[in-house]
């Protein structure tokens, strides 16, 4: 059966008709970017999960943007400098994994979780404003890498490759209805897979454990935590630096996972539309993950309207958008929703605040 | 809130010269010490990444071309000047926001749209007799910087949205506007590459040397304006005021929300008036690459310069110098211009780590930072009462 002619009817009403335009252009391009969305949104959703933890224990981290970027140099640097060790690759068949790129992945979580470490020092030990601490490890992380990658690229140096992504069998990608939706989530590599286990797994530790409970009870009210026993420094630390290991990891997936190359300043704001995300998903995982989705289907459409533009009055009017509003948007939405206009966003309690031990102790 | 106020009265003052001491012993230090750190990220980087031959003074050549490209003759010190004209506009920003408690890390959107503002005037009134064309772009410039600093002022004293996040996401949102604007509407016809119209008129006027033009007395004029406001008139007193104690402040008669607005506007505009400046003395034209790293910079001034206008001009100086020395160094010793970076980070570090260092030094008394201000309170959104 032929829909066309129905389906240009409907899209012929005035105002309505271009509202199912949208929807009907987005029904056509989603599906097939979807693999593509989801490559967007694996360093948004990491580094989003990485504010939950530290926030949610009342640390705000806006120095995720630096330590990504570090983890990305540092996993591709270390990659340069172990790869002669380990002569030809010889990529495993399952992501294409080989052992220097375990090393670099390593590595890179490895100096997120240290910088992470510094952050914490600075902001619960030394009390040092959270804010300034975050634009120090921002700054410090562009000086370096920035540096350093001048020196060697004089070299032109080859990374140790990057992660193969897995190809799920057509039999479950050509599913009716959520065939595209498996395709997204497996048709990625180890990294960008994780991050659907990871958001759940964060979830129910945040709500269900009893670390989790004495995170958000440390985040909302550190005093009252204190007084039951529960040591507030150190349950932030923890936090501050397992967040790391997630900032670690998206900043990894750049440089190893998407591409196989580092870039000056390569990050280019992630770390920021993260803080964004996770603001939107309300400082819980699954939350943050969903604004990750969506920031990240912003940004794929921002491309993809400019490979296929819609027809008819919707690509009139889209013609007269300039394509940076695409960009633009998950920062304005994030604004609008901090604002409380639609659906306001309330974070912990403590969140920001240095804590003092009481005097005896 | 500082300790100094609890010194005991019966105690003799100190010196003249200890005070100076109590004052500059910290930046002064923390400056001295993150240079030592680059020395050592330079031989460090020098025996891990370069096959060179090593050379254990290429510390001594960087830092003596440093130097020498930021003030080894008059050409060098006008550049100097120009690097740190925006830096003064954009620490006097910042270090306005601080003594009023808020932590604009905003400007540096609001030093995009003050561009944005000027070029638009400028371009537009490229033909008119001079003195008007360039204070109606100055003008439109510290407008649109204000406007892009009303919006967080706003939104916090409205509905709570703390300033710190709003102001970053406003920083990007400030990028693609400006691409938006100079690809499109602004854009020169038939131009292969987006660029506008240079601003024709309304260029600043050279008055130091080859490129020094007039937005360095503008600047030093801004300097001795803003130390007025703060410490001359009530409207300071209360900014200070909230920023010491809102809650006293609010006790004792001010309105912290209108101060909240009329600071973050105020803040933006002189934001704004940084990228008039680069604009308008600088680069006369805009490019969607146009930016630099002055926002941020600008906070690095504002936090070693503890929020003091006098001291914004002084952390400019040494900010501008190394940004302006930065070119040589990179062509007399291969040292890449990102130490200063480095450089910056290290300064900011120290700083912050400066309890520690106090404690070494056995100064008393004296805050560094932001500590004079309320820290910064929950970010997201506060109860708003």
């Amino acid at each position: 059966m032929d829909l066309t002619p129905f389906i240009n009817g409907l899209y012929g009403i005035p105002v309505f008709g271009v509202l199912l335009q949208v929807i009907g252009y987005l029904v056509a391009v989603i599906p097939p970017n979807a693999p593509n969305i989801m490559q967007q949104a694996t360093p948004l959703a990491l580094a989003a999960l990485c504010g939950v933890l530290c926030e949610r224990s009342g640390v705000v981290n806006i120095g995720i943007e630096g330590t990504m970027l570090a983890a990305a140099f540092t996993a591709w640097v270390v990659g340069v400098a172990i790869q002669p060790m380990f002569g030809t690759p010889n990529p495993s068949d399952i992501f294409g994994i080989t052992i220097p790129l375990i090393i670099s992945l390593a590595a890179g979580v490895g100096v997120a979780m240290a910088i992470s470490a510094l952050h914490a020092w600075l902001s619960i030990s030394l009390r040092a404003d959270q804010i300034i601490s975050g634009t120090i490890i921002n700054i410090a992380a562009v000086g370096l890498t920035g540096y350093l990658n001048q020196l060697i690229s004089q070299n032109s140096p080859a990374g140790a490759g990057e992660f193969a992504r897995f190809v799920p069998p057509t039999a479950l990608t050509n599913l009716p209805g959520i065939g595209w939706i498996l395709a997204m989530l497996l048709n990625q590599g180890p990294i960008s897979i994780s991050v659907i286990v990871l958001v759940i797994g964060t979830q129910l530790w945040l709500f269900r454990s009893r670390w989790g409970l004495r995170t958000r009870a440390v985040g909302e009210h550190p005093r009252a935590a204190e007084t039951v026993g529960i040591d507030v420094i150190r349950v932030r630390y923890r936090n501050v630096i397992l967040g790391g290991a997630f900032a670690g990891l998206a900043g990894a997936f750049l440089s190893i996972e998407a591409t196989n190359s580092f870039q000056d300043d390569m990050t280019a704001g992630r770390g920021f539309i993260a803080l964004a995300a996770m603001i939107m998903g309300r400082w819980t995982p699954i939350g943050s993950f969903g604004a990750a989705l969506l920031f990240a289907t912003f940004l794929q459409l921002g491309q993809v309207i400019n490979i296929s533009p819609p027809s008819g009055e919707l690509g009139t009017i889209m013609a007269s958008v300039p394509p940076q509003l695409f960009d633009a948007l998950p920062y304005i939405l994030t604004i609008v929703i901090l604002a409380g206009v639609v659906g306001r966003s309330i974070p912990p309690a403590a969140d920001g605040q240095p804590y003092e031990r009481e005097a005896a102790t | 809130m500082t300790k100094r106020s609890s010194l005991a009265p019966n105690r003799p003052g100190p010196s003249k010269v200890a005070r100076a001491w109590e004052i500059l012993a910290v930046p002064v230090v923390v400056t001295l010490l993150s240079l030592l750190v680059g020395a050592v990220v330079i031989l460090g980087s020098e025996l891990i990444v370069t096959g060179r031959k090593f050379d254990p003074f290429l510390w001594f050549t960087a830092y003596a071309a440093l130097v020498q490209g930021a003030f080894g003759g008059t050409d060098a010190i006008v550049s100097t000047l120009v690097y740190t004209t925006p830096l003064v506009f954009g620490g006097l920003a910042v270090a306005f926001g601080f003594k009023a408690g808020l932590f604009n890390i905003g400007a540096q959107g609001q030093f995009l749209v003050g561009a944005l503002g000027a070029v638009i005037v400028g371009v537009a009134l490229a033909d008119a007799p001079a003195p008007i064309a360039i204070v109606a772009a100055t003008m439109a410039g510290i407008i649109a910087g204000g406007l892009w600093g009303f919006i967080p002022g706003f939104l916090k004293a409205v509905s709570g949205a703390h300033e710190v996040v709003s102001t970053i996401m406003l920083n990007y949102v400030a990028v693609q506007l400006l691409a938006a604007l100079v690809s499109g509407p602004l854009k020169v016809p038939k131009s292969p590459s987006p660029v506008t119209y240079d601003v024709g008129n309304a260029a600043y006027p050279i008055v130091i040397g080859g490129t020094g033009h007039i937005g360095i007395i503008l600047a030093i004029v801004a300097a001795g304006f803003v130390w007025w406001l703060l410490f001359r008139t009530t409207w300071g007193f209360e900014i200070r005021s909230v920023g010491a104690n809102p809650d006293a402040a609010r006790y004792a008669g001010m309105r912290p929300k209108l101060l909240t607005i009329a600071t973050m506007t105020f803040s933006g505009g002189l934001a704004g008036l940084a990228g008039t400046s680069v604009l308008l003395g600088v680069t006369h034209s805009m490019t969607s690459a146009f930016g630099t790293t002055v926002g941020f910079d600008s906070i690095a001034v504002a936090l070693l310069a503890r929020s003091n206008p006098i001291g914004v001009v002084a952390a400019a100086l040494l900010f501008g110098s190394m940004r302006a020395g930065a070119g040589l160094m990179q062509i007399n010793a291969g040292i890449p211009v990102e130490l200063v970076d480095v450089l910056q980070a290290t300064i900011l570090l120290f700083l912050v780590a400066s309890p520690v260092l106090r404690r070494v030094l056995r100064l008393r008394g004296v805050q560094a930072g932001i500590a004079e201000t309320a820290a910064t309170n929950a970010l997201g959104t506060e109860p708003t009462d």
